[in-house]
């Protein structure tokens, strides 16, 4: 029935239209331009998907490209869970008093809430996040940083995070031991039951399951920076980024 | 698709794909398998959280993607396999016949006129494979962050991010496909396929 394709079949080698090659050239091209249309195609989409993502009972579009929201990393492979029983933050190094604290002793602490944006260095933002804890200029000060310190170490309970500020960054007003984040208590994904938010850098210097804060003489890289990261990750000036300052 | 019990044996059966065909889609698929299962436990947060190991699954993901054209490139040295993809490159106006009739929903089988590869098959064998370059593209700008200007990383991301969940669609179709027509499976599997399926399926295909 169909004898008049027939010959355009077995030859169809050297004759029939190199379409397949043609489809491939231009999935190629596209997939260019997508890349040099992206700052503006970016800004559209995420603006839609944020209006889409509020009004959507599924949580469906938190999984879609720039959906809105946070992502899970962890670079372990399980991290322990920490309650107000187990929890204990430790302050050590080139310090006058070192000491521990439970999650109770933080809480009794004066606590500041700050509304920033979160930037992560692969691109995704969440606007607008609350997060609430205690300065960790205070804890610094409570403990007495010695002459000679430079630098202060974070340390995490998954056992392999770190991460590290200069003392005059970990001193700004916007660097805070959070406790809570969206005006709940920080749960585990999110780096529970305490992490770090340091408002004005890349969001993996915010280290999560914090439990060593380490006074020490110069800045050693932390976790990512030994991988490639600027240590110094203000948003928009560092990693080859120029998103948009989140203080 | 229920068993052939009575399925012709390989006498009266019809070579459909040469060993080397088989060995590029069967590696082919399994570096795509690795690829969308690490960019799965990377990407979706549940997932994320059970795996963890991050530097490590970032790691294999980058070279399961790298390696992603290799077993088609070492395919060229066959001579079959270079038919084969001849047959996918070249539409003749039977083509346009099973597309149009495609658009239509029209699944009549005198609508669809095939060679060895239908219009569909084609147009899919085309578009994965620049696909999945761009993929390449856009992450080799991702792994060597500091090789390229500041923009176009987040730029790469984004498409790489967009395409990535298109390929995840497009894949699921392919797969969902060939789930519903064990004949086809078995022709990838052994490479023959039974002379009445290819008739029926294939009406212009002379093998």
């Amino acid at each position: 029935m169909f004898d008049k394709y027939v010959n355009s079949e077995h030859p169809e080698e050297q004759r029939g239209k190199p379409i397949g090659r043609r489809v491939l050239l231009g999935t190629l091209g596209l997939g260019a331009l997508g890349v040099v249309t992206a700052p503006t195609l970016q800004r559209g989409l995420e603006s839609f998907l944020a209006g889409a993502s509020d009004k959507d009972p599924t949580g469906l579009t938190d999984l879609l490209p720039n959906g809105g929201g946070f992502r899970y990393y962890s670079v372990t492979s399980s991290v322990p869970r920490k309650n107000a029983d187990t929890y204990r933050l430790t302050v050590d190094g080139l310090v006058d008093h070192p000491g521990t604290y439970t999650l109770a002793e933080l809480r009794a602490l004066p606590q500041t809430r700050m509304v920033r944006d979160v930037q992560c260095v692969t691109g995704w933002r969440v606007p607008g996040t609350p997060f609430e804890g205690v300065r960790l200029s205070r804890l610094l000060d409570a403990a007495g940083v010695r002459e000679g310190a430079g630098a202060v170490r974070f340390t995490c309970f998954d056992g392999a995070y770190s991460e590290s500020l200069t003392l005059d960054q970990a001193r700004r007003a916007d660097v805070l031991v959070a406790l809570r984040m969206q005006d709940k208590d920080l749960g585990h994904a999110h780096g529970g039951p305490v992490r770090l938010y340091v408002a004005p850098m890349y969001f993996y210097k915010s280290a999560k399951w914090l439990s060593g804060i380490t006074v020490t003489k110069d800045v050693r890289p932390g976790y990512w920076e030994e991988r490639g990261y600027d240590v110094d990750a203000w948003v928009g000036r560092s990693n080859g980024r120029d998103d948009e300052p989140t203080t | 698709m229920s068993l052939r019990l009575d399925a012709p044996g390989p006498a009266t059966g019809v070579r459909r794909f040469g060993h080397a065909s088989r060995w590029v889609h069967r590696t082919t698929a399994a570096l795509m398998g690795v690829c969308v299962v690490t960019a799965a436990c990377l990407y979706i947060p549940q997932l994320a959280e059970l795996v963890g190991r991050r530097e490590l699954v970032v790691r294999i993901h980058e070279w399961a993607g790298l390696a992603l054209p290799v077993p088609v490139l070492a395919g060229l040295a066959s001579r079959a396999f270079r038919a084969d993809l001849g047959f996918l490159n070249r539409f003749g106006p039977h083509d346009r016949v099973w597309l149009r009739a495609a658009l239509r929903r029209d699944k009549r089988r005198a609508s669809r006129p095939a060679g060895k590869f239908n219009a569909g098959q084609k147009i899919y064998a085309a578009w994965i494979a620049g696909a999945t370059l761009v993929m390449i593209g856009t992450g080799l700008l991702m792994w060597f962050t500091h090789l390229t200007p500041l923009v176009w990383r987040t730029s790469a991301t984004f498409v790489h991010d967009w395409l990535a969940l298109t390929i995840g669609i497009v894949l699921a179709g392919h797969i969902g496909m060939a789930l519903g027509d064990s004949e086809a499976r078995r022709g990838m599997r052994t490479g023959s396929v039974s002379r009445e399926w290819a008739e029926r399926e294939h009406s212009l295909w002379r093998p």
